[in-house]
């Protein structure tokens, strides 16, 4: 599998990172070097086995379906580059 | 006494029940001792008048009588670790300005154990990296330096900060975490303890996550019993992190009797790789006739998959990556890029995510997002994850015949030089961690012990693994490793 540079685009595009246009070539070899290297997998015989979900076998806890936390609305706001009124704001994302 | 602030946390620990000094002077003593580092560029945000009234009030529960086990025990702490009112931003430029309003559960719980924070540690960006070179902070420098030249060396990553701070005598003792070896390859570099835990011995509560299902915290440490002190410490149950262990914590230290007669310890073939140096060969045959001698028996064991860890970690971590840091986009906290009229929220992620995160974490996001793309899931994410249940069973496998604990060596290599690998691919930097990385994947306790110096004067470390939820054995088998190996080295002072 070889990555291009339409392909780097793409994924630059998924993962929301703006990438220009002219770093795109380096970016598609650097992908090809490490899928390459990821590649060795295929060598591996993987039939029949599951796919790892839980590395320590363990059923995760549960509790009662309620209420344990809120009314924090200043401190979960504190962080944000831009905060009014007491919500997050961001730029137009409706028309 | 020696200074203050080279004791470990044990000797410091039974001056101050003896009234030998105090843990403001203590405390006192490591600040100096950072002031006076700065060109290591360890700690990144100090917190000297949290530390001073932290130490304070450690002096009066002891002059009380009521001392927890690391009261007034001044240590540093990895920047990974969200820190109430203090600066945490896991080495990275789209968390600056990030002042969390919680604490992360293991660095409440050392302050809950009387632990004194001096401050915040360098280390990689989202500790991706092996050699602490990819820091918005800037490089994090070893004490260490060549018999022969002043070159300055990388302390290993990501936990560099802590291991070269510890190794400076900055601090007692400081936090890591290891996704791939982030605690035990910087250890091995700065002749340090590192130990990384059973994944779920530790909350991950409040650290800032990089890959979930890898991530463990651990402590950084001048010996092995100071590993087991600060380990014990950290450890416990959290219902805050779905994954931590509802185990029994035992008392690590009470442990640590070195007797390790009858143990049976593993020698895994596929450890020996090609090209390896000959130091570390010798390092390794050194450190199995140390335990022979301290009455182990020692087998060759098989771990057929070794090879396939570090391709499967390039897949899985990457992955997790991509997921967790899909938080950053500059609207809850940290950094926003500064939007041009007409931008809309697309612009805004895209431009965010470009000027905060570094090339490497740019580079391990893109790679994510491509493994687990529609059309690929299956081919590299899914398959991974399938290599990755082959990995642990060839652990299992080998604790099924009846092995306690398994050595190998902890890094391909001594430290090398910062600036060394800027031109290599970023494959080249990943095979530091090629020893390291099965640990993680099969989510066992593994620890760096310091075991001798190359030709050059630098040290190297060996590793070994133990069972599942066994860090006491595994703890008490690295003490007896240290007591033979006797490494004592410490960095000449040049700083």
């Amino acid at each position: 599998m070889s990555i291009d540079q339409n392909t780097a685009a793409r994924v630059a595009k998924l993962a929301r990172i703006k990438v220009e246009q002219d770093a795109l070539p380096a970016l598609a070899t650097e992908f090809n070097t490490i899928l390459g290297f990821i590649e060795q997998l295929n060598e591996v015989d993987v039939d029949g086995v599951e796919p790892m979900t839980s590395v320590t076998p363990q059923r995760l806890k549960r509790r009662p379906d309620v209420v344990t936390d809120g009314d924090q609305q200043a401190k979960v706001l504190s962080n944000a580059p831009d905060a009014r009124e007491g919500f997050f704001a961001v730029p137009k994302v409706v028309e | 006494m020696s200074k203050l602030n080279e004791l470990g946390l044990a000797g410091a620990r039974d001056a101050l029940r003896k009234g030998e000094t105090s843990a403001v002077e203590l405390t006192q003593a490591c600040l100096t001792a950072i002031d006076a580092a700065g060109e290591l560029n360890t700690f990144v945000h100090k917190t000297p008048e949290i530390a001073l009234e932290r130490a304070a009030a450690a002096d009066e529960r002891i002059k009380a009588g009521d001392a927890p086990a690391m009261c007034g025990l001044p240590i540093g702490i990895k920047d990974l670790f969200c820190t109430k009112g203090v600066p945490s931003q896991a080495g990275s430029r789209i968390l600056q300005g990030f002042l969390p309003e919680y604490e992360s559960t293991v660095s409440q719980n050392l302050a809950n154990a009387g632990a004194v924070m001096l401050g915040k540690l360098n280390m990689d960006e989202f500790a991706m990296g092996s050699s602490n070179e990819t820091s918005t902070y800037g490089n994090a420098i070893s004490p260490w330096r060549r018999d022969d030249d002043d070159a300055a060396l990388t302390p290993g990553g990501s936990s560099g900060g802590s291991a070269a701070a510890v190794a400076a005598d900055l601090c007692l003792a400081a936090t890591g975490t290891d996704t791939g070896g982030s605690i035990r390859q910087p250890a091995a570099f700065t002749g340090t303890v590192g130990i990384k835990p059973t994944y779920g011995r530790c909350s991950r509560w409040g650290i800032v996550a990089f890959a979930s299902s890898l991530d463990q915290a651990g402590p950084m440490t001048k010996s092995v019993r100071d590993a087991a002190i600060m380990l014990h410490a950290m450890c416990g149950h959290d219902p805050l992190d779905s994954t931590s262990a509802d185990l029994p914590v035992p008392d690590f230290e009470a442990m640590l009797t070195g007797d390790i007669k009858g143990k049976k310890i593993g020698i895994p073939r596929e450890y020996r790789m090609d090209g390896m140096p000959a130091e570390i060969e010798k390092l390794w045959a050194d450190g199995t006739d140390m335990l022979r001698d301290a009455g182990a028996e020692i087998v060759d064991i098989s771990l057929p998959h070794t090879k396939y860890a570090l391709p499967a970690y390039y897949v899985i971590a990457p992955a997790e990556a991509s997921s967790n840091l899909a938080r950053y986009d500059g609207v809850r906290y940290g950094h926003r890029a500064t939007l041009a009229q007409g931008d809309g929220i697309t612009e805004m992620y895209e431009k965010t995510r470009a000027e905060g995160f570094g090339p490497e974490v740019q580079r391990r996001v893109m790679i994510g997002t491509y493994v687990l793309s529609a059309g690929f899931y299956d081919a590299y994410y899914n398959r991974a994850r399938r290599v990755r249940t082959l990995i642990k069973k060839d652990f299992e496998d080998v604790f099924a015949q009846g092995v306690d604990a398994i050595l190998t060596p902890a890094t391909p290599s001594a430290a090398f030089d910062l600036g060394e690998m800027t031109d290599a691919d970023p494959v080249q930097m990943y095979l530091n961690d090629v020893f390291t990385v099965t640990v993680n994947l099969a989510g066992l306790p593994g620890i760096s012990v310091p075991a001798g110096l190359d030709k050059q004067g630098l040290p190297l470390g060996l590793q070994l693994i133990g069972r599942p939820w066994e860090e006491g054995d595994l703890l008490n088998t690295a003490y007896a490793l240290e007591s033979a190996a006797g490494f004592v080295a410490k960095p000449r002072k040049w700083w």
